[in-house]
């Protein structure tokens, strides 16, 4: 149920299915070529934003605003990309009976939903590929101090959100519903997320909650692996970065285990009647 | 149960919104097999359970009580080895309306063990020419085709259609019925559910008329239309004050001035009213006789109440 990334069949069958399966939501996806221009060319455009906005820059230190950037563009294409997209992809292929006819065939269950999600993931890790990129050649971005640990995020923070888009497609009945049901999980994640005020701001109780939402622990990751920096300030070496990573990977696990409960529970492989 | 047997269901039960009062049992008990070949058709009214029942044996629901096995094997616990021999057309499903005919023959294709070629599958539907059209600007009847087309996809040995020709033009239901009977001359076992009963009685070796849930008729489709008698019905004219005679085989019911007959032997009980009218030199009014057909038991099934009781003392139980 968790999409695939974590049950996934290891036979060379399997892969052919998913394969298969992907190759179609590929298509469907390059038919909409302008949308999917617009979502390669985001993060380039909002880097070259930024470097127009001088008052940023000075503020932080060029290098600072890149890993700044990075993270943020990130947290973005998980929230949106992966997120957002695959409830609407699974909720518009379960209302016009597509998961329904899938499951009569060969494919498992686990094999239709990684085929599902396989193009909303790859978008999401272009994205970030383009973000990448694009900061290094405007800000120039520090080597990483840990890509070890930016990896961890990126692949445990995909997880999250692809079985959180799976429950969330659960309580959305068509594609227009979408733009509303997914605004919790799009808006309070990304509020205490660190990106937009730092977490230490916040009161002792309210921080603990805040480091233990699904997207706090992605940007405390990235922030680390990028440029060796605790939640709290400090500098920490390469060894010690993995110390302090242990309690938001724990967290991240725990929301894919509790995501895979609740699509496991909750999921609709076709429409209520 | 035969050895032969591809697919058998014993006491097959389904429920739907537990077992509170709330709940409703679609199916209520259902036996039967189906024999390596042939075609079983299950017949009844909408709601009836025919969908609810095909559902368990295509692994896609659990029963809630009883035992099905397909091809020797429990169709859901055991689904990666039962779906590759098997080949399903639901009754409604959907394919991206986005991709054309024939990305979605490669879609699907690339799902199956041990496809066959694509356009040869579309070409069996007669689809071929819409392969590069969009699955969106299909009309009703083609999108049926389609799907046929990914259900025989895989040369399944069994295949179950669920209304396969709902929605076809009666050119299209035909070339389909084709298409089912080339299939089980090959061999295929293929289990489908219709309310044509025409399509019934030209392609099925055995049907099953559901009601309520349960099975009240099985057999092949000159038994269970057997079950029904034959009748004859007319109108005396008008002031005719004689008691009508008894005549070969028949009961006899009046209603005012319209007489219905029911024959266990159409042609000796017709002859003798014949007789009977001629020898009085009487005009039977509106002269009607019809023979067993398929049409009046089901007819009489969906009139009923639902009991699986007989419905008339000259009923044969040909309930196998």
């Amino acid at each position: 149920m968790s999409a695939g990334i974590v049950t996934m069949g290891s036979s060379r069958q399997s892969g052919h299915r998913i394969a298969a399966l992907s190759r179609a939501e590929g298509v469907l996806l390059r038919r909409n070529r302008i949308a999917l221009l617009t979502a390669l060319a985001l993060p380039a455009v909002m880097v070259f934003a930024l470097k127009a906005a001088p008052a940023v820059v000075d503020a932080g230190g060029a290098r600072g605003v890149g890993a700044m950037l990075l993270t943020g563009l990130t947290a973005f294409a998980l929230l949106l990309a992966v997120y957002y997209n695959l409830v609407a992809a699974l909720v518009a292929r379960r209302e016009e009976l597509v998961l329904k006819r899938l499951r009569t065939g060969e494919t498992t269950d686990a094999e239709i939903l990684a085929g599902t999600a396989a193009p909303a993931i790859a978008i999401a890790w272009a994205q970030i590929a383009v973000a990448t990129v694009a900061a290094v050649a405007v800000f120039g971005v520090a080597p990483p101090a840990n890509a070890v640990l930016m990896l961890v995020a990126l692949i445990l923070g995909t997880a999250v959100f692809a079985v959180l888009a799976a429950a969330s497609s659960a309580a959305t009945r068509t594609v227009e519903m979408a733009q509303v049901t997914t605004l919790p999980v799009l808006t309070i994640p990304f509020a205490f997320s660190g990106l937009l005020f730092p977490l230490a701001l916040l009161p002792e109780p309210l921080r603990w909650l805040a480091q233990a939402l699904p997207l706090t622990p992605v940007v405390t990751l990235m922030r680390l692996g990028l440029t060796g920096t605790a939640a709290d300030g400090h500098h920490l070496g390469m060894a010690a970065t993995f110390g302090a990573a242990a309690i938001p990977v724990l967290v991240l696990a725990a929301w894919i285990a509790a995501g895979t409960w609740a699509a496991r529970r909750w999921f609709r492989w076709e429409p209520r009647r | 149960m035969d050895d032969n047997s591809v697919i058998t269901v014993r006491d097959l039960r389904r429920r739907y919104g537990g077992s509170g009062s709330r709940g409703f049992d679609a199916v209520r008990g259902v036996t039967f097999s189906v024999r390596r070949g042939e075609l079983f058709a299950l017949l009844g009214t909408n709601g009836a359970g025919k969908t609810s029942t095909m559902e368990v044996l295509e692994g896609l629901a659990p029963p809630t009580q009883g035992e099905v096995r397909v091809l020797g094997r429990d169709p859901r616990r055991e689904r990666a080895l039962v779906r590759r021999r098997m080949g399903i057309m639901l009754q409604e499903g959907g394919f991206p309306a986005d991709l054309t005919v024939a990305e979605t023959g490669r879609m699907w294709a690339g799902t199956l063990s041990a496809p066959r070629p694509v356009g040869e599958a579309l070409e069996l539907v007669d689809l071929g020419h819409r392969a590069g059209v969009a699955v969106r600007s299909l009309s009703g009847g083609e999108r049926r085709r389609l799907d046929l087309a990914m259900a025989i996809l895989g040369r399944p040995e069994v295949l179950f259609l669920d209304e396969p020709t709902t929605g076809l033009d009666p050119e299209s239901r035909r070339r389909t019925w084709l298409l089912i009977r080339e299939l089980l001359e090959s061999g295929t076992t293929v289990v489908l559910t219709t309310h044509y009963l025409e399509e019934a009685e030209e392609l099925a070796d055995r049907l099953a008329i559901m009601h309520q849930g349960r099975i009240v008729r099985m057999g092949t489709p000159a038994e269970v239309a057997a079950w029904q008698p034959a009748r004859i019905s007319f109108q005396l004219p008008e002031g005719w004050r004689e008691p009508f005679p008894e005549l070969a085989g028949m009961r006899v019911s009046v209603t005012g001035r319209g007489v219905m007959l029911q024959a266990e032997d159409l042609q000796r009980t017709l002859t003798a009213l014949l007789e009977w009218a001629k020898s009085r030199d009487l005009v039977l009014g509106a002269l009607d006789a019809r023979s067993t057909s398929l049409e009046q038991a089901f007819l009489a099934v969906a009139a009923s109440s639902g009991e699986p009781v007989n419905y008339n003392d000259n009923a044969k139980d040909v309930a196998a």
